[in-house]
């Protein structure tokens, strides 16, 4: 089971602003970021007209299915997948073993850039995502639902 | 599992809707979808075949409103309910918070219900779950058909641990909000008690 997944606001503006020089870097239309469970954790470029949230569960989907295919041929992942369209193109990249990194670019880049900015990118964010798994695990870090009522609940569901 | 994200101040959970082939999972989907209004929900998303069957998952993201000033989402999902789809089964069940065990009422599926259930305690146990102590919601449903098995013995087939059970009509809505209440309400308390 994996542990609980949580972002802290400095860890948060650290990752964007990877994301975000990646978008530059790798001239992308969008770069966002989802964890294996299909939970979105940021997104930077052109995501005005784009359903992130579908985006994100699919993704995970995708990288699931994968997973299984690799593990029906013995290998551990696939940890690069490539989708190319007729405008747009999709690259998918496993980020320490636990996130998922996506880029979306068009004619504008390439797909060389886009694995040559992406394997540094790469890199940061799992160390990020490292120094963020280690600060969950520290005891002391305690959830703010610890202390919701069963009233907060019910109100949840007050019509 | 949930994410709690700090930054954005929301707080994220997975309650998949699990049961054998034609229970009406999908329904249930698609009821919850159609009744909540839009500013609550995103898109629904139905990776299926072109008979309409469940062939990866049904995705809905749904927001309530904010608890202790979180904004808490649930994402529900769907299994194929299919026996030989089992191999996605098991990738949509990883990171799970909540179950909701939809069973079809009708005489006749009594035996698919039983290898479902079946089904979901191993699938989970892979995953190092234990149904027992999982969130997790009973659904009997399609309670209007004439064929149907009394409640007490379905029951007694998919309800020994005595969880939250509820009886209905998945395309008329009845006590499909019921379920997914009650599931919402273990996941939080399950929040709670990890927190």
């Amino acid at each position: 089971m994996n542990a609980q997944m949580v972002m802290y606001e400095d860890e948060f503006n650290q990752i964007t602003q990877v994301c975000e020089r990646l978008t530059r870097e790798a001239s992308a239309k969008v770069v966002f970021l989802v964890d294996k469970n299909g939970q979105l954790i940021a997104s930077c470029g052109q995501t005005e007209n784009l359903d992130t949230t579908s985006l994100a569960s699919l993704t995970a989907g995708n990288i699931a299915a994968t997973g299984g295919l690799a593990k029906l041929i013995g290998e551990k992942e696939f940890s690069i997948l490539f989708h190319e369209g007729e405008r747009d193109n999709l690259h998918i990249t496993i980020v320490g073993g636990r996130v998922i990194l996506v880029v979306i670019f068009d004619s504008r880049s390439s797909l060389g850039l886009v694995r040559l900015r992406v394997k540094k990118a790469g890199e940061e964010l799992g160390r990020i995502f490292d120094g963020l798994l280690k600060k969950v695990e520290a005891p002391g870090a305690g959830s703010p639902f610890a202390e919701i009522t069963d009233e907060d609940i019910d109100n949840l569901f007050s019509e | 599992m949930s994410f709690i994200n700090y930054s954005s101040r929301e707080i994220s959970c997975k309650i998949v809707y699990y049961g054998p082939g034609l229970c009406g999972k999908t329904t249930n989907l698609q009821y919850i979808y159609a009744k909540t209004n839009p500013e609550a929900k995103g898109k629904m998303i139905s990776l299926a075949t072109e008979t309409d069957r469940t062939l990866f998952f049904d995705f809905l993201p749904l927001s309530l409103a904010e608890i202790r000033g979180f904004k808490t989402r649930f994402h529900l999902y769907t299994v194929p309910g299919q026996v030989f789809y089992d191999a996605s089964r098991k990738l949509i069940l990883k990171g799970v918070d909540g179950v909701v065990f939809v069973a079809d009422s009708q005489i006749e599926r009594m035996e698919a219900n039983l290898e479902s259930f079946d089904n979901l305690r191993t699938n989970l146990a892979e995953q190092g779950y234990d149904l027992a102590k999982v969130p997790f919601v009973v659904q009997y449903n399609k309670r209007d058909l004439p064929n149907v098995v009394p409640v007490d013995e379905l029951r007694r087939a998919l309800n020994i641990q005595g969880v939250p059970e509820y009886q209905a009509v998945a395309p008329t809505g009845v006590g499909v909000f019921d379920t997914l209440k009650a599931v919402a309400k273990l996941v939080l308390t399950e929040l709670r008690k990890t927190g």
